[in-house]
């Protein structure tokens, strides 16, 4: 395809960054879940036993903790919610069903990714405070019992709330095609841009994108 | 420690489907009567010498607990607690000596709260016992126990506390702590008979004026195979903070009880959606989509129900069917 053909949604850092985070999130969430319920404590074996999965997997979040703050403040702005994100949730079953001809217009994101982007936000520094409270290496001994069963709590509410979130998250990238690839090479092509995003597409081309909103009332 | 062969198991951490429990063994207590104790800490140094565990000598802190707490190499600690209540006109002073250790609770915090296959294992006659060869180090087992109790060794992250000497009772011994008591403080034998030798000393207690003496065998935690004889068991926090109600804290409740069962469903019925949405609605594919009509990018679908159509998108019109 002819560089022309593509939109750059990605930097090179943003890119970097996300896949970092990524990969943080497997190997934190994997070695997490392995202490989270026996029927996924085989997965201690991919890290070399139980004591090295205890040990590793605050480090690991240590590690994804960091990287998302960076990962936050490069698409905050973008994730702001706005009345139109109000209103592409209340259609989301045509979301569901591919019907994007019937969404209202959106920009650099839909109200889906926003919404992961704060529920990430919230969880990633409940994660980060908690975890450090019962981190019986370094930290847990400062705090009282009762303070280390309610961080031990939250800390497992959070990532669960974490994993399934980016269960969806997941899916989405590979649902929406194309999608994968722009987080890897970093680009998307006018279709793509015009039909999930046309509000960013505008913005970025200058072209306005027609035929995507049908008059109100009329579906 | 490994867990023994001839002490069957009731109860094993973080695992789901029963344990080899063919044989029951007779259900033991070790009872603890405070009104005998003199605090020589005969026991300690028992424990220490068939433990074969020295904690360093340590220093004083004003009071006689040496060392100061329980530790992974101390499982018994004796508590000193100096209580002055009134009775009648008079202060009325009292110092009360408790050894305090794991309680061996017949619903463990500990190991409910494990997340380690069998670090933590619960035999058939009672004694909750920590196999230290399959803990992780995660220190979930303090933030489970009522009693505060395990401690996890900062040498080797492995979780410590009393066996009540698993070792020595699965070949017919008592604790060794109970073997060298002087003054006959410390009983072990069957719960029942510990809990029949406690009402006759309760009743000896009252007759010397102790109307509140009882047994500490909290219900909470559904008894516990370590108990007590208290002269003030209406009271049982003046001995050293002993909790008058112990039992698995609503938080941690929470945690292993709702939150990990919740989350293994949540997460198998978000895969499952996914995978059916895509079965279902298959992919999102702005390159086929005719958003420019007659680009050729339709795909044609043949339907066993009927002529060809375009697949469901911008200029199709099938409600209610995509
Ligand atoms: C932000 C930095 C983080 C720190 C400091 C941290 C720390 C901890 C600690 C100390 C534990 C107890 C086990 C151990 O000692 O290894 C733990 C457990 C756990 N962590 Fe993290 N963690 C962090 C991030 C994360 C992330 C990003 C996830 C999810 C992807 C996660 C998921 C879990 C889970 C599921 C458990 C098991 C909880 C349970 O047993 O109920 N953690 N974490
Ligand atoms: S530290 Fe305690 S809870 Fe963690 S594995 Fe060891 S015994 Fe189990
Ligand atoms: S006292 Fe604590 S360590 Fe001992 S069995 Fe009960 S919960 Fe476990």
């Amino acid at each position: 395809m002819k560089p022309a053909n593509l939109i750059q949604r990605y930097s090179d850092s943003d890119r970097i960054n996300h896949w970092i985070v990524a990969i943080a999130f497997v190997l934190a969430g994997l070695s997490g879940l392995a202490m989270f319920h026996p029927g996924f404590f085989a997965l201690t074996g991919l890290f070399g036993g139980g004591p090295w999965t205890r040990t590793l997997h605050p480090y690991i979040g240590l590690v994804m903790f960091t990287a998302f703050v960076s990962m936050a403040k490069r698409f905050w702005t973008h994730n702001v919610m706005e009345p139109v994100d109000y209103q592409w949730l209340r259609l989301i079953r045509d979301v569901l069903v591919n019907r994007e001809d019937r969404l209202p217009k959106i920009g650099k994101y839909n109200a889906g990714q926003k919404l992961l982007f704060w529920m990430l936000v919230a969880a990633l520094p409940t994660l980060f405070v908690t975890g450090l409270i019962f981190w019986r290496a370094w930290f847990a001994q400062y705090f009282p019992i009762p303070v280390i069963r309610v961080a031990a709590l939250l800390h497992a509410l959070a990532a669960s709330a974490l994993i399934i979130g980016i269960m969806v998250h997941i899916y989405a990238a590979i649902w929406v095609k194309y999608t994968v690839g722009a987080m890897i090479r970093g680009t998307v092509t006018h279709k793509w841009a015009r039909l999930h995003h046309p509000l960013w597409y505008q913005q970025v081309t200058g072209q306005s994108v027609t035929g995507q909103t049908p008059p109100p009332g009329q579906e | 420690m490994s867990s023994l062969q001839s002490l069957d198991i009731k109860r094993r951490s973080a695992t789901t489907l029963p344990s080899p429990q063919a044989r029951e063994t007779l259900e033991v207590a070790k009872l603890i009567d405070v009104s005998k104790c003199i605090g020589c800490k005969a026991c300690q140094v028992a424990c220490s010498e068939w433990n074969d565990i020295r904690e360093e000598v340590g220093h004083n802190v004003g009071v006689y607990d040496n060392p100061a707490d329980l530790t992974p190499k101390a499982w018994t600690v004796m508590r000193y607690s100096e209580v002055e209540e009134k009775k009648g006109e008079e202060m009325n002073f009292e110092w009360l000596i408790r050894k305090d250790g794991c309680m061996h609770c017949a619903e463990p915090g500990c190991l409910k709260a494990c997340p380690s296959p069998g670090a933590i294992v619960q035999y058939s006659n009672g004694i909750v016992d920590f196999i230290e060869e399959n803990c992780i180090g995660c220190g979930y087992c303090v933030a489970g126990c009522p009693f505060n109790v395990p401690r996890i060794s900062k040498q080797d992250s492995k979780a410590y506390k009393c066996t009540l000497c698993s070792d020595r009772v699965s070949v017919g011994l008592e604790p060794a702590c109970v073997k060298t008591c002087p003054t006959g403080a410390i009983t072990f034998g069957s719960k029942e008979d510990m809990i029949d030798h406690a009402a006759e000393r309760v009743v000896d207690l009252k007759e010397r004026g102790y109307a509140n003496a009882g047994l500490y065998n909290p219900e909470g935690v559904g008894g516990t195979h370590v108990m007590y004889v208290l002269k003030h068991a209406d009271k049982p926090e003046i001995y050293h903070g002993l909790p008058k109600d112990p039992k698995i804290s609503a938080t941690v409740g929470l945690w292993k009880g709702v939150l990990k069962p919740l989350v293994m469903l949540g997460m198998g019925l978000t895969a499952l959606t996914g995978f059916f949405h895509y079965v279902k609605v298959g992919p999102n594919d702005a390159e086929a989509h005719p958003d420019e009509p007659g680009d050729g990018n339709e795909p044609k679908v043949i339907r066993s129900s009927g002529p060809a159509q375009m697949e469901g998108t911008a200029s199709t019109k099938q409600e209610g069917q995509a």
